[in-house]
């Protein structure tokens, strides 16, 4: 008896030497992932507000040093990066509420059993998931309209995302049921008055959801801006931002030739260094601020859209 | 009487779309207006791609220019870009989902038997986080890092006595560059899929494997991977569809002069084409080419993993 339980306890404790290996293993492996993916945006915060003399000469590492707001400073003193930031929170907030004005209704009235048209409308929008007309036909369409250069271009050609409306079809599909319609529909309201009194009441993590996906998305585009924004002042934040960041506007090209002016644009050269870090932090502050808190709902989209509707 | 009632009914039904209108009134209405907007910006556009076969004069519009059959096509298939082209696009997708794709699983699979379940969850949320960044921020970062002179990877190469190297410049790097900054960007975002698959594994197997004296790795290895091998598959057969479709995005902004060679793919030399040197016609015949291929791929993909797993996008 007393051998046998000897025995077990053995065996335990072999397996869990080698469970022991493959629980530090795993601990190593993700921690060194961790700092892989937490180490540059770590470091891109530190650099905004370190002395720029210090960064380039890479002497920031672990924590800030000689720290100073100058790069910030020198963000908000320029005026197109304040624009763009100003016409990105316009064009983000237009067009997430366009966004949701369009696919929450599609996604309603798709998700519908007795909706006769049902089907028809759903092949409709898969077929723009296979056949697309392209960069150009689109960018001729938009200028015919005659809305290059404004809002609209940016809002309007992606009003509707199919994937977004999936998820919401998907989500209405499982969470407002035939039924409950139909006790409304025997008490006198129609479809309309459901939707908008009780179906959306009912749906504020989808909405959640579509606003954090269309939100972001808006925010971060460039490309639309790119095609269609002609006058500099219309530009949106990531516009502005790839002008400093990746065409280096700002690279001072003149030629000097007094030590003194050399020295200045030396000067100068490493402000704007740290100006772009600050500015990736600008920029991506509201994004960053919402997250943590926005975190769960875009879990919950994923796992939505994974669920075929 | 009733069943007269029944029997307009069912006439009610076959009337089609007319009978589908006056049933379902409020309900083609809050379908109209996605309908009117996806209409003009997705099915107008695809009658523009006539465009690829004519010669397009802005005066006479796109139905008044004149026919050329496939011109553009036989120019673009005898280019010197043609092979270019298309090589780069399919190295990009393939690398980045040769290199993304497994990453994203392995690191479910971790997460999902790691015990310490707050330091999970900081994990979960650091690597999801980078998938916020914005494209123009991304490639910011990696000129940034990547900077010849400034940039923090050739200070640590200087630091260990190397010389410093343009990145950006040398076409060598410029796939690792593109393919590893998207692995870093995405990988927590991706494996989300699969942690979820995995929280649906009973924990009644795990527990009997327990008993009988499995190990942490066999249980990953024999139970949690094969649970989440359906997905993969499907997830798999369908990046498999879209490969000839590169986003234009982040390749355009890591795109400069010296490293063109390797870094001019389908997308951004219709760009170039159409947009920058004004070869309208002859840019939408590359887009349309590009399309047909995608959607004749996406179509097989799916014909494939409708057979295998019973899973189709439609």
């Amino acid at each position: 008896m007393s051998n046998r339980t000897v025995k077990v306890k053995k065996k335990k404790r072999k397996q869990s030497t080698t469970d022991r290996i493959y629980d530090s293993v795993i601990f190593i492996v993700l921690t060194i992932l961790l700092l892989i993916v937490a180490y540059p945006l770590y470091f891109i915060i530190i650099s905004s507000i370190s002395d720029p003399q210090a960064v380039s000469a890479g002497k920031v590492v672990l924590y800030p040093i000689g720290i100073t707001l100058k790069g910030y400073q020198e963000v908000f003193e320029e005026s197109s990066v304040m624009r763009g930031f100003v016409n990105s929170i316009i064009y983000t907030v237009c067009g997430t509420l366009i966004n949701l004005a369009v696919t929450l209704p599609t996604s309603y009235a798709l998700s519908r059993e007795k909706f006769s048209g049902a089907k028809v409308v759903s092949i409709f929008y898969i077929i723009t998931m296979f056949v697309s007309g392209g960069m150009i036909p689109t960018y001729l369409v938009v200028n015919y309209l005659h809305l290059t250069d404004t809002m609209w271009s940016l809002i309007l050609p992606g009003a509707l995302t199919v994937y977004n409306m999936i998820v919401a079809r998907t989500f209405f599909k499982s969470n407002i049921s035939e039924e409950l319609y139909e006790a409304a529909a025997i008490d006198g309201c129609g479809q309309i008055r459901f939707f908008f009194s009780i179906a959306l009441p009912l749906s504020s993590a989808i909405l959640a959801i579509l606003v954090l996906y269309y939100g972001i998305g808006h925010w971060n585009s460039y490309f639309s801006a790119l095609l269609y924004m002609k006058t500099e002042t219309k530009y949106p934040l990531q516009l502005v931002l790839r002008s400093i960041l990746i065409q280096n506007a700002n690279a001072l090209n003149q030629s000097v030739t007094t030590a003194a002016a050399q020295a200045a644009l030396l000067e100068k050269k490493k402000l704007v260094e740290l100006m772009k870090y600050s500015l990736i932090i600008i920029s991506s502050i509201p994004v960053m601020i919402l997250y943590p808190f926005v975190q769960k709902h875009f879990v919950k989209g994923v796992m939505i859209g994974s669920v075929k509707g | 009487m009733k069943k007269g009632k029944n029997a307009s009914v069912t006439t009610k039904k076959r009337k089609g779309i007319i009978g589908s209108l006056r049933k379902d009134w409020s309900l083609w209405l809050f379908v109209l207006p996605g309908v009117i907007l996806t209409f003009i910006f997705s099915y107008v556009p695809m009658y523009g791609v006539q465009l690829a076969f004519k010669k397009y004069n802005p005066k006479l519009g796109i139905w008044g220019s004149g026919w050329v059959g496939l011109t553009h096509f036989t120019r673009f298939f005898n280019s010197p870009y043609f092979e270019t082209v298309i090589k780069n696009t399919l190295i990009i997708s393939a690398y980045s989902l040769l290199a993304g794709f497994p990453i994203a699983i392995i690191l479910a699979l971790m997460l999902n038997s790691f015990k310490h379940k707050k330091y999970r969850k900081i994990i979960q949320t650091v690597t999801y986080a980078p998938n916020f960044i914005s494209t123009v921020v991304m490639c910011g970062m990696l000129i940034l890092f990547l900077s010849p002179s400034s940039g923090a990877i050739n200070k640590v190469i200087a630091y260990f006595g190397g010389t410093a190297i343009n990145f950006m410049a040398e076409k060598s790097y410029w796939r690792h560059i593109y393919v590893w900054s998207g692995v870093w960007q995405t990988m927590g975002w991706n494996s989300i899929v699969y942690f979820a698959a995995l929280a649906g594994v009973s924990p009644e197997l795990h527990e009997a494997a327990i008993c009988d004296g499995a190990s942490k790795f066999q249980i990953v290895r024999y139970i949690d991977f094969p649970s989440i091998l359906p997905t993969a598959t499907i997830l798999l057969i369908l990046n498999c569809g879209s490969i000839m479709s590169v986003g234009f995005e982040k390749v355009f902004l890591l795109q400069n002069d010296l490293n063109k060679g390797v870094s001019e793919i389908i997308s951004t030399y219709t760009y170039q084409v159409g947009l920058i040197d004004g070869n309208i016609s002859y840019s939408t015949g590359i887009g349309l080419f590009n399309s047909a291929v995608n959607a004749v791929l996406l179509i097989v993909v799916n014909k494939i993993s409708d057979k295998l797993s019973g899973t189709s996008l439609y």
